[in-house]
């Protein structure tokens, strides 16, 4: 178990997610674009009929942007890792496992390159902050980095779990259709949460996403507009996304090393 | 007797209720090629899959120099170079940038990298693509690749799972060339699954598996004596239940008669030949050739089971 193996392992798989994302034209066009598509069309779509009673000066465009930088780190976290399962049984994986790194470097490598990869699509959208009516100087960026950093480190590592433990493609397709993009929207990116709606404001409150939305869109205003977030303090945002952030480091590491 | 490099002693494996590796034991000795032969579904690749640590095995040791070890331990892997099947290359990347990776998850320091790397391209023949994404190359170039890249941290002991499959002619025999030249050149052992008769030809020494078990383990040449007798192929132009009648009676042996050819096996092939041809009347041969039983045959009589579905 030596810790330069460990890291050997690490660096090499970090550097190569990177690598890969930055070398294809057609894949850094379409990360960069779809987002900005998204945002505007929903965004606009919607503005005309989104009202937040107490929130009166909210425009749409802005309550979602913090959610399309969610999306992203998201999305990043579900391509990324979805190659997991193709990469450990025909591909480079394979001689990673073979390697003298260990496993549990195996999982940090690839939730480092991962995430690295949703971060940058990540900074690169928030450029557009001032469209959204957030100036650069108001944002509090230590907090912003923080909730992106742990975001995508938890879902990327959950990612890898459950590609590592479906092994199949069309398996996480489907878990992917059902649970993340629906976890997704129902995390306060895509509209408020409604303490009338009693079952899926419930799924709203136990969706660890919701409090990475919240710690994210916290981190744009000094005061908070009413009834914008999920969460009742920034404290519950930390608590709750450092533990999923354990949670799912944990499972990965279990999971791999498990099964052998 | 020396110690052998590698022993594999007793080694069972379960996959749910069956059990696909049944006290299975070989071994490999320093500077041989040991060729482990058997169909698809034999155990070949399980027992790979169990040396690399990728698959638990209810019982059974290996032995490394004569040390015990842990399937998949670190000091085992270190002293493997592996390679797979299935490929395991990174297709977005460059030849150079693989061997980079590999390199460097064995923590080659950069000078050593470098000129590893630069040996390897040249041994591999792929030093003018280098610098060229893998999924442009041919399935040889990739397997060359592969192998290439097994042999970065300079193990004692290669293991191939099925090296040649998908390869042409040319392609194979070159890959023998360089597999038997690394073995002088370097000392390398080599350990190798194949279902392919041709190849085993090529080990020092091979194994029969079949059904998880093995069956036998000798040299080529010894487990080719274990067949008797030649195949003459006879190609006549016409009549040939005539032609079988008359060898029938003039030299008491059987033919079968298979797409108007006649075939017969008998020892001193070569002897029969010219007597065949002045029994039957003038002409009417078109053809007649003689092969050696190969070891696919051996293996069919020891087992009963064909090492391909094309012979059957």
């Amino acid at each position: 178990m030596k810790l330069a193996d460990q890291w050997a392992t690490i660096s090499v798989l970090w550097g190569r997610d990177l690598s890969r994302f930055l070398r294809k034209p057609s894949r850094l066009i379409g990360a960069f674009l779809q987002p900005i598509i998204f945002w505007l069309m929903i965004g606009g779509g919607l503005t005309s009929t989104f009202k937040l009673s107490g929130a009166e000066g909210l425009n749409y465009e802005q309550y979602f942007f913090p959610g399309v930088v969610v999306m992203l780190v998201l999305f990043a976290a579900i391509f990324g890792t979805i190659t997991v399962i193709e990469d450990r049984h025909e591909g480079f994986l394979q001689s990673v496992l073979i390697a003298p790194g260990s496993r549990s470097a195996l999982v940090l490598g690839k939730a480092l390159g991962v995430s690295s990869v949703g971060l940058i699509q990540a900074v690169a959208f928030l450029a557009l902050a001032p469209l959204a009516g957030f100036g650069y100087m108001d944002i509090n960026w230590l907090n912003l980095v923080m909730f992106l950093i742990l975001g995508s480190v938890a879902l990327s590592t959950f990612g890898f779990a459950l590609a590592w433990w479906l092994d199949s493609s069309q398996a996480y397709h489907a878990i992917m259709s059902v649970i993340l993009i629906p976890g997704w929207i129902l995390s306060g990116a895509m509209f408020p949460i409604n303490p009338d709606q009693g079952a899926l404001s419930w799924i709203m409150k136990l969706n660890p996403m919701s409090y990475i939305v919240d710690g994210v869109r916290r981190s744009f205003y000094v005061e908070i507009p009413a009834g914008t977030t999920v969460s009742t303090s920034s404290l519950t945002d930390i608590i709750v996304v450092l533990a999923f952030t354990l949670f799912s480091l944990l499972w990965a590491n279990v999971i791999v090393n498990r099964s052998k | 007797m020396s110690t052998p490099l590698l022993e594999v002693k007793d080694l069972t494996v379960h996959r749910g209720d069956l059990e696909v590796l049944k006290a299975l034991s070989f071994e490999v000795r320093e500077g041989e090629v040991f060729g482990l032969l058997g169909p698809n579904g034999s155990g070949k690749s399980t027992t790979f899959s169990v040396l690399m640590g990728l698959l638990p095995s209810v019982s059974g040791s290996f032995l490394f120099n004569g040390q015990e070890v842990r399937g998949g331990s670190k000091e085992l892997l270190r002293s493997m170079g592996i390679v797979f099947q299935s490929p395991s290359l990174d297709q977005l990347m460059s030849a150079r940038e693989n061997l980079e990776m590999t390199g460097r998850l064995y923590r080659l320091p950069r000078q050593k990298r470098k000129d590893r790397i630069e040996e390897l391209l040249r041994f591999s023949d792929l030093i003018d693509r280098a610098d060229e994404r893998v999924a442009n190359y041919s399935g040889g170039m990739k397997r060359r690749l592969e192998l290439a890249r097994s042999l970065i941290h300079d193990p004692k002991l290669l293991v191939m799972d099925e090296p040649t499959t998908g390869l042409d002619e040319g392609a194979f025999q070159r890959t023998w060339k360089r597999l038997l030249r690394l073995r002088s050149e370097r000392g390398l052992s080599i350990l190798l699954s194949t279902h392919r008769p041709e190849e085993a030809a090529f080990c020092d020494r091979i194994g029969f598996i079949s059904d998880g078990k093995l069956v036998v383990c000798d040299t080529p040449n010894s487990l080719q004596k274990l067949v008797s007798g030649d195949h003459l192929n006879i190609t006549l132009r016409d009549h040939p239940e005539e032609a079988a009648r008359l060898i029938k009676d003039a030299l008491n042996l059987d033919s079968i008669i298979s797409d108007g050819q006649l075939k017969i096996t008998a020892e001193e092939g070569h002897s029969l030949i010219p007597r065949i041809v002045e029994l039957l009347p003038e002409g009417s041969v078109t053809s007649i050739n003689m092969t050696r039983p190969h070891l696919g045959d051996v293996f069919l009589h020891l087992t009963g089971e064909r090492l391909t579905e094309e012979n059957t």
